[in-house]
């Protein structure tokens, strides 16, 4: 019975065919600004900081998104049947205090998250690629602050839940008033975003254990870390707006 | 040879796979992905093909029980429009061409072994599919279907007493278009990566073919698109199920005060077309590449003014994203706004122009080889002029206030996105089906059913136009008892045989696709004469693409008829040629 296959193997004689040339792998970079195409470490770092560039543009068009329907919605009048009469139903939400703290403690998580990113980076630089399957720099004593970072990435998460514990307290849930609403749906949609980020520090130190190499867990910290800065300055810019916009 | 041999493993992060699982059904590799896309949207396209059956039977016989479904209601022709809009526009349009296409060919044709990040790729896959299944599955839960049509609208769609279907099947509906959107953007991800990123020594961005610059193009408008209709379909959500009030005011449904109150539904409006009009951009951009691409190749000619192609590819892209209020002239907006959005909506009719002329240069003078590709690229330029021509009417506000909730905008929505698109989709299959399964496919069954959808697209749709302006309102299901709709009937009867026969001819197609895979003519490497990289491969291509090399690109991409060349075509990997002078 005939059938066919959608893979061919390297020795093919065919593979030469087409009327083309083939020459052997000199690397890739099409405007010829870029070094070779293999993935070395420079390569792969490159590409993954690249793909987090690209990832974080949905994320950014998801939070314009809330921002718009934040600012359109404060605006409008809703129909009172008491009075027959236009109202405004916005009534802004009191912030518990606890958003200030948990602020501060994602930046300090942010600040140690570098920390953590430069310490790979330079254990990473140092050691050759072919020693590099679990090594560890010698004898220094290192200070952990990746799980620093994800032991503050956890505490503001909780942080957060507690501050949603004491909206609900003062009577302000989901669908009290728009305001209430916004409130949950930003810091809802910002501690998904952030759980994101811990999955990928804990891939980080999962692989650490596996043995994976220094140069692939100092890929995932270096673009963990930037992502992890923009979740920072994204949990600013929700307070801002939830703070002074409302 | 060894070295060679090191080297592709180095450069292709994962090897080859060997049992059943990783190799078919969880595998890393982009060609693999490809063609598990293009038969998840060759299942949909037939759902939803049949779902417009159904339509077409109900709207001329509406007495008549349908097998399964037993009486149509008129909700139930509700269910079965959203249901058909959904799935072609998400699962067909959006999956086929970028999701099918894109993923086999992209890498390929700029040189690269595979996409920046299978692992994504395969998730992105995974994931969309996943949504389908969801989408599916509102068909089976209580209450069925939604009825709010594809595009969700507000309130309709936000407060789940508000209709049969408007229960647990419009939650799946959102869900299901939440699944798609996260699997589109990691897609999209990868696209837009491995374009900047994985292209071949030489391969400069305007030496890459057309169909990379749409389907990059096409990535960024999904990027910017599919996370605004997330954030709309999360605020949606919550006013089904916690209550809130972002798209529903103070109303009573079927007599019932909802509970709602200050909410609007023209944001629903504003963010859904947002990305829906960007939508109608990634399902058209594919196809427009890949025709461009194809009236090269076919015409023996390099394509007419690339660079203006590319940036009017570009200058599409980014208009696309300012007119999404021309879809909501309707609903009251300002008059000067509306006039901003209509001053916009025309102006996307230069670059489409621009291409348009261009296509028509590629083909002045050439030496046509009328082969099944591109009979269906012709098609789709046809397709694509005859379905333009009609925008400019519903760009404008007072026309399209008459014409809007007519039979003239499916009429001119099925010609210019959806039935153009699906040309492109045969056009591509026709065209890389060699590479792909290493056998030809059946020349003159293409023949016959280029001939049965050409002639019966044009028969469908194009009466619909006539029927939109003699007053026929869509999305009513029974129109047969209006008096002043009589006169009409013969004419929606004639498009219910039309799209009968139309569909028979698919058949023509499925037959000739499946059949074509087992027995067809074994395929050359280049059976088209082709010039860019995928055609400097074996067929069907390795595991890594190129069998151990990466190839040098020393050519632009239409490179035919060269005056002084051996042949006439010059591969894109040859030695460089001389500037003509």
């Amino acid at each position: 019975m005939a059938s066919f296959t959608t893979t061919a193997t390297a020795d093919d004689p065919r593979i030469s065919g087409g009327g083309g040339i083939l020459p052997p792998v000199v690397g890739g970079g099409g405007d010829d600004r870029r070094g070779s195409g293999l993935p070395d470490y420079a390569t792969r770092l490159r590409r993954a900081r690249l793909g987090l560039l690209v990832a974080l543009t949905p994320v950014i068009m998801l939070f314009v998104s809330f921002t718009s329907a934040y600012v359109v919605r404060q605006g409008l009048p809703t129909f009172d049947p008491r009075t027959n009469a236009m109202v405004h139903d916005w009534i802004p939400v009191a912030l518990p205090r606890l958003l200030l703290i948990n602020t501060g403690v994602l930046v300090l998580s942010s600040l140690f998250m570098e920390l953590a990113r430069r310490q790979i980076k330079g254990r990473a630089a140092l050691a050759p690629a072919t020693t590099t399957q679990g090594a560890s720099s010698g004898d220094q004593v290192l200070i952990p602050w990746l799980p620093i970072t994800i032991a503050l990435g956890l505490l503001f998460l909780f942080g957060q839940w507690t501050a949603w514990k004491q909206l609900a307290g003062n009577g302000f849930y989901v669908a009290t008033t728009p305001s209430s609403s916004f409130v949950y749906l930003l810091t809802g949609t910002h501690a998904i975003h952030l759980m994101g980020g811990v999955l990928a520090l804990l891939v980080a130190g999962v692989a650490s254990l596996m043995g994976r190499s220094l140069m692939t867990r100092s890929i995932v910290v270096d673009v963990t870390a930037w992502y992890w800065h923009f979740m920072a300055g994204l949990w600013i810019y929700i307070l801002c707006l939830l703070k002074f916009a409302s | 040879m060894a070295t060679h041999e090191s080297a592709a493993q180095e450069s292709h992060a994962h090897a080859a796979p060997q049992g059943f699982i990783r190799k078919w059904v969880f595998s890393l590799d982009h060609k693999v992905i490809g063609l598990q896309y293009y038969f998840l949207a060759l299942a949909a396209v037939f759902v939803g093909m049949f779902l417009s059956l159904l339509m077409r039977i109900h709207l001329i016989w509406p007495a008549v029980a349908l097998p399964i479904l037993g009486d149509i209601k008129p909700e139930t022709y509700l269910t079965l429009v959203t249901m058909h809009g959904t799935i072609m526009v998400f699962f067909v349009l959006t999956t086929a061409p970028q999701g099918g296409f894109g993923n086999y060919f992209l890498p390929i044709q700029i040189g690269a072994p595979d996409m920046a990040f299978p692992v994504l790729n395969m998730l992105s896959f995974w994931t969309t599919f996943l949504g389908f299944i969801v989408m599916i599955a509102a068909f089976f839960v209580a209450g069925g279907a939604p009825l709010h049509g594809w595009t969700g609208y507000a309130p309709l769609s936000a407060v789940q007493s508000s209709g049969p279907g408007e229960g647990l099947g419009a939650d799946l509906w959102i869900i299901s278009i939440a699944i798609f959107c996260i699997g589109a953007l990691m897609g999209a991800l990868n696209f837009i990566t491995t374009t900047l990123d994985m292209r071949a020594k030489g391969m400069t961005m305007m030496r890459m073919p057309l169909t990379v610059w749409a389907w990059f193009v096409t990535a960024i408008l999904g990027l910017l698109a599919f996370g605004v209709l997330l954030s709309g379909g999360i605020l949606l959500l919550m006013d089904r199920n916690l209550g809130t009030s972002f798209f529903v005011p103070l109303i009573t449904m079927n007599g019932q005060v909802t509970g709602h109150r200050g909410g609007s539904p023209l944001l629903w409006q504003h963010l859904f077309w947002f990305f829906g009009h960007p939508e109608v951009y990634i399902a058209i951009l594919p196809a427009m590449g890949m025709c461009s691409q194809l009236l090269s190749v076919f015409s023996r000619k390099p394509i007419f003014g690339y660079k203006a192609m590319v940036y009017a590819i570009m200058a599409i892209g980014f208009l696309g994203f300012m007119v999404w209020g021309h879809h909501m002239f309707m609903s009251g907006m300002s008059p000067y706004t509306a006039f901003a959005f209509s001053i916009m909506t025309m102006g996307i009719g230069v670059p489409s122009a621009i291409k348009t002329f261009n296509w028509l240069g590629t083909l002045w003078g050439g030496r046509i080889r009328f082969s099944s590709p591109m009979l269906f690229a012709i098609g789709f330029v046809s397709l694509f002029v005859s379905g333009g021509i009609s925008g400019p009417f519903l760009a404008q506000p007072v026309l399209d206030i008459q014409l809007h909730d007519t039979y003239f905008v499916p009429g001119h929505f099925h010609l210019i996105m959806g039935v153009a698109s699906i040309f492109g989709i045969f056009a591509a299959t026709y065209y890389w089906f060699p590479k792909m399964f290493g056998r030809m496919m059946n020349e003159k069954l293409a023949l016959w059913h280029f001939l049965f959808s050409l002639i019966g697209t044009y028969a469908i749709f194009m009466p619909m136009h006539y029927l939109g302006m003699a007053g026929m309102p869509r999305r009513y299901s029974q129109m047969t008892e209006v008096n002043y709709l009589h006169d009409l009937i013969g004419l929606q009867k004639f498009i219910t045989y039309a799209a009968f026969i139309t569909i028979a001819g698919q058949l023509i197609f499925l037959v000739n696709l499946f059949w074509s895979m087992f027995k067809g003519k074994k395929a050359s490497d280049n059976p088209w004469e082709a010039t860019t990289l995928e055609w400097t491969t074996a067929t069907p291509p390795p595991h890594d693409n190129f069998g151990g090399h990466t190839p040098v690109v020393n050519n632009g991409p239409y490179e035919y008829s060269v005056p002084g060349a051996p042949r006439d075509y010059v591969m894109q990997n040859d030695p460089e040629i001389e500037p003509a002078h």
